[in-house]
C-alpha cells in the first residue's frame, strides 16, 4: 500500500543520505521524496512516498523515529491531507497539433512556461491522478521530456 | 587555567577525554594526527597503548567497554587507519557497544579532493554507527564530543565516529566542555508505560507455561539483578541468548542454558510449547528464532526493550514495553510481588515438565581417551577458573562450546560478537578487557582459524605487559564451515582444511610470549593451571579433535524444536534393539 510519510529533520549536511541509506539499507522502497525548508531554517521537512504493508510501514516509522536527526515523524495514513504535485511536461507541438495541445492544457489547467516553433512546455499542479490523466493525454503528441517533483503533503485542520 | 586561554584541537581532544573520565585510549598514529599524538605524549592521565593493527584497536576498545560497561575509545590516523576500523565498527554497532572512535581526516580544504589517504569514513560507517561526525570548526570540537559520548552511551548503546581534520586539530578555541547535553531529536524512553506493565504483570499471573528469554540488553542494562529477582518471585525458567549470557546465573536452577540454534534441548522445547514468553533486552534474531512462522506457535509474547525498532520487527508481540530493561523490570517486579500469587504452586507441573525434557537430553559429547574432546577443555577451564574468569571468544565452533559449556554466573565476564559473527575479535578484544581489569583472569577462547586473523595483537601484549590466555581449539580446520558441509554438503570440504597450520607455540615464542601444548586428555588441566600462573600472554594449543561438532543444532530453515544431535545414530539403534 502507498504511505505519504513528512519527516522533520534538522538541516544539517548527510541527512539525506542518513534516511535514504536507512531505506536502502533495510530494503525499503522510496517512490518520490522531496525536501525543503520550514519556517525555521534549523529544520528541514522531507515528504516520502512509500510502499509496503502494515509491518513494514511501522518499521519504517520506528527506524526514522530512531535516527538521531529526526525530529518528527508523521504517517499520513490516518490523516486528512492534501497531496500536491508538479510536473514540467515538454511536448511536441508543430503547427497542426498546437491549438489541441493547448485544449488540453486548459481542462487539466495547466500553463504554458515556454514555447518554441516545435515544442510546448507545460506546468500542471495536482495530485498524482490528475498529473497522470494529463500526460496520457499529450503522449499522443510525443512528450519529449517530463520533470516531476515528487509529492508534497499537508494535513487538514 | 583561565577561561580566555585557547587551546589547540589536540588539546580539547585530550581535555575533553579527561572530562569524560577516560583512562585508557587505543590508539594508532598516523599523519594527520600527529598533533593528537604529540600531546598524548605530554601528559600523564589517559594511557594509551599501541595496537599493531586498527581493527584490533577497535576490538580492544570493544573488550574494554563490554567488561566495564564504560565507553570505549579509540583513535586513528585518516584513509587505511580509518577504513580498517570499519569491520570493528560494525561488530560493535550490531552487539549495541559503547564505543567513541576518533578518526583524523585531511585538512578541510582538501576534503574531497583524493588527498593523500582521504577516505570519506563518515559517508563509509554511517550504515554502522549510532551516529558520526565530520568536525569543521574547532569551536565545535568539545561539544561534538560531549554529544558522542552521551549518544554513544544512552539509549540503546552504539559507537560514534568523530572525524577530526588536520586544522581543526591544530588550529585553536576556547575550550568549554558543557556540562550537559541536550539534543532536541535524540531522547531515549526511560521509563516504561505503566499500563502496559500492568498488563504484562497479569499476562504473567495467567499464564501457565511461561518462559523468560534474555538478551544481551539486560546486560547493557545493567538488569542482572532484576532478572535474578523476576525469576525467583514467579518461578520462571530463564534462557538466554549468546548476548545474554551472564544476565542470570548459568547455575541457577532455572536457568535453561542458551536458546536457539546451538541452544539446549529443554530451553528450545520450553520456548516451543510455552504460553508466554517475556522476552527482555532481546531481539527475536534468526538464530534465535528458527523459522518464524514456526516460532512459540501457542505462545503470547510481551517484549521488553529500549529500542522501539526491535519490536514486532520479527515477530508478533502482544504487550511490548518500551523503555530502559532495569527501569522496566523493577517496577514489574514490584506488580509481581503485590500480586501475591501462590507462585510455586502454579508452577510446578511446568517445571516439571522441564526437568523431565532436561534429563531426557542434557548437553551431552561423547569423552575420549586418547584425543582431547574441545568440550573437555572448556570444561576444566569452568573449574580450574572457578568460574571466575573473564572469557571472550572469537566466532566458530569454539564459541559455541564455550556458550554451552561454560558457565556464567555474573554480566560482564563474557565478550562475544554475537551479531556480526567477527572471527578475529576475541584475542584483541581480550586484550582491551585485560587492560580493564588488571586484577582478572582473562581467558580468550579461539580456535586456528579466528586466532589468525588477529595475531599480530600479540606484539602488543607483550610490549605493553598485558597477559592474555589464549585457549586455542586447534582442529586444523574452519570448523564451523566444515560441519555445514558435512551435514548439508555432503562432506564436500571445500576451503576449510587449514592443513598446516602455523607451530603456535613457536609462534608465541617468537613474539617472547609463551606457548603450551597439550594433545591428550591428561595434559589439558596441567597446561590450563600451569597457563594460569604464568604473567605473560601465554598460547595455549589444544590439538582436538578434528571432526567433532557442535549439537543440539537447528538446521538453517528449521523450526527450534526441530534439533538434530550427535548421538542420533546411537538412538536409533536403541530404539531398534527395544522394538526386537
Amino acid at each position: 500500500m502507498k504511505h505519504i510519510i513528512s519527516v522533520l529533520v534538522e538541516n544539517k549536511f548527510g541527512v539525506l543520505s542518513r534516511v535514504s541509506g536507512l531505506f536502502s539499507g533495510r530494503g525499503f522502497n522510496i517512490e518520490t521524496i522531496s525536501i525543503g525548508p520550514t519556517l525555521d531554517p534549523s529544520v528541514s521537512q522531507m515528504t516520502i512516498v512509500t510502499t509496503g504493508d502494515e509491518r513494514i510501514l511501522e518499521q519504517i516509522v520506528k527506524q526514522l523515529n530512531k535516527l538521531i536527526d529526526v525530529i518528527k515523524v508523521t504517517d499520513f495514513a490516518d490523516k486528512e491531507f492534501v497531496e500536491r504535485e508538479m510536473c514540467l511536461i515538454k511536448v511536441n507541438a508543430p503547427q497542426e497539433h498546437r491549438s489541441e495541445a493547448l485544449r488540453t492544457a486548459d481542462i487539466f489547467r495547466a500553463r504554458v512556461v515556454d514555447s518554441t516553433q516545435k515544442s510546448y512546455t507545460f506546468q500542471v499542479t495536482g495530485d498524482e491522478k490528475k498529473i497522470d490523466a494529463f500526460i496520457e493525454l499529450l503522449k499522443p503528441m510525443g512528450i519529449k521530456e517530463i520533470v516531476r517533483t515528487g509529492k508534497v503533503a499537508i494535513t487538514r485542520d | 587555567m583561565s577561561s580566555k586561554q585557547l587551546m589547540s584541537g589536540a588539546e580539547i581532544f585530550i581535555e575533553s577525554l579527561k572530562k569524560e573520565k577516560v583512562d585508557t585510549i587505543f590508539a594508532y598514529p598516523g599523519g594527520v594526527v600527529l598533533n593528537i599524538f604529540d600531546f598524548l605524549y605530554k601528559q600523564k592521565d589517559i594511557r594509551y597503548i599501541l595496537p599493531r593493527h586498527e581493527q584490533g584497536a577497535i576490538h580492544a576498545a570493544d573488550g574494554y567497554a563490554r567488561s566495564t560497561g564504560r565507553v570505549g575509545v579509540a583513535l586513528v590516523t585518516s584513509g587505511p587507519g580509518a577504513t580498517n576500523t570499519v569491520t570493528g565498527i560494525a561488530t560493535a554497532y550490531m552487539d549495541s557497544i559503547p564505543l567513541v572512535i576518533f578518526t583524523g581526516q585531511v585538512p578541510t580544504a582538501l576534503i574531497g579532493n583524493d588527498a593523500f589517504q582521504e577516505a570519506d569514513i563518515v559517508g563509509i560507517t554511517r550504515p554502522c554507527t549510532k551516529y558520526n561526525y565530520l568536525v569543521k570548526d574547532v569551536n565545535d570540537l568539545a561539544q561534538t564530543i560531549k554529544e558522542a559520548f552521551y549518544i554513544a552511551s544512552t539509549g540503546r548503546p552504539g559507537p560514534v565516529l568523530i572525524d577530526l581534520p588536520r586544522d581543526v586539530v591544530t588550529s585553536r578555541a576556547e575550550f568549554h566542555y558543557p556540562d550537559k547535553v541536550k539534543i532536541r531529536s535524540y531522547n531515549p524512553t526511560v521509563e516504561g508505560n505503566k499500563r502496559q506493565i500492568k498488563q504484562a504483570a497479569d499476562a504473567i499471573a495467567a499464564a501457565k507455561k511461561p518462559v523468560c528469554y534474555i538478551g544481551g540488553g539486560v546486560i547493557l542494562a545493567n538488569a542482572a539483578d532484576q532478572i535474578r529477582e523476576f525469576a525467583e518471585i514467579t518461578k520462571i525458567p530463564v534462557t538466554h541468548t549468546l548476548m545474554g549470557i551472564g544476565g542470570f546465573p548459568g547455575t541457577h536452577p532455572l536457568s535453561l542454558g542458551m536458546l536457539g540454534m546451538h541452544g539446549t534441548y529443554y530451553a528450545n522445547l520450553s520456548i516451543h510449547n510455552s504460553d508466554l514468553i517475556i522476552a527482555i533486552g532481546a531481539r527475536f534474531d534468526d538464530r534465535v528464532t528458527g523459522k518464524v512462522e514456526g516460532f512459540a506457535p501457542g505462545a503470547k509474547i510481551i517484549h521488553i526493550d529500549v529500542d522501539p525498532t526491535s519490536i514486532r520487527k520479527n515477530v508478533r508481540v502482544d504487550i511490548p514495553v518500551v523503555g530502559d530493561v532495569k527501569h522496566v523490570m523493577t517496577e514489574l517486579n514490584k506488580e509481581l510481588r503485590a500480586s501475591k500469587e501462590p507462585w510455586d504452586a502454579i508452577r510446578k507441573s511446568w517445571l516439571r515438565q522441564i526437568d523431565a525434557w532436561r534429563e531426557e537430553r542434557p548437553l551431552s559429547y561423547e569423552q575420549d581417551d586418547e584425543v582431547i574432546k574441545p568440550q573437555f577443555v572448556i570444561e576444566k577451564l569452568y573449574e580450574v577458573t572457578g568460574g571466575d574468569a573473564i572469557i571472550v571468544t572469537d566466532v566458530g565452533q569454539h564459541q559455541m562450546w564455550a556458550a554451552q559449556y561454560y558457565k556464567f554466573d555474573n554480566p560482564r565476564m563474557w565478550c562475544t560478537s554475537g551479531g556480526l559473527g567477527t572471527m578475529g575479535y576475541g584475542f584483541p578484544a581480550a586484550m582491551g578487557a585485560k587492560v580493564a581489569h588488571p586484577d582478572k583472569h582473562v581467558f580468550s577462547i579461539s580456535g586456528d582459524g579466528s586466532i589468525q586473523m588477529n595475531i599480530q595483537e600479540l606484539a602488543t601484549t607483550i610490549e605493553n605487559n598485558i597477559p592474555v590466555k589464549v585457549v586455542i581449539l586447534n582442529n586444523r580446520f574452519l570448523g564451523m564451515v566444515r560441519q555445514w558441509q558435512e551435514l548439508f554438503y555432503q562432506e564436500r570440504y571445500s576451503s576449510v582444511d587449514l592443513g598446516s597450520v602455523p607451530d603456535f607455540v613457536k609462534v608465541a615464542e617468537a613474539y617472547s610470549a609463551v606457548g603450551l601444548r597439550a594433545t591428550k586428555p591428561e595434559e589439558v588441566v596441567p597446561v590450563l593451571k600451569e597457563a594460569m600462573k604464568i604473567k605473560r600472554t601465554v598460547f595455549m594449543d589444544f590439538v582436538v579433535a578434528r571432526y567433532e561438532k557442535v549439537f543440539p543444532m537447528v538446521p538453517a530453515g528449521a523450526s527450534i524444536h526441530e534439533m538434530i544431535f550427535g548421538e542420533e545414530k546411537k538412538m536409533e539403534e536403541k530404539k531398534l534393539k527395544a522394538v526386537k
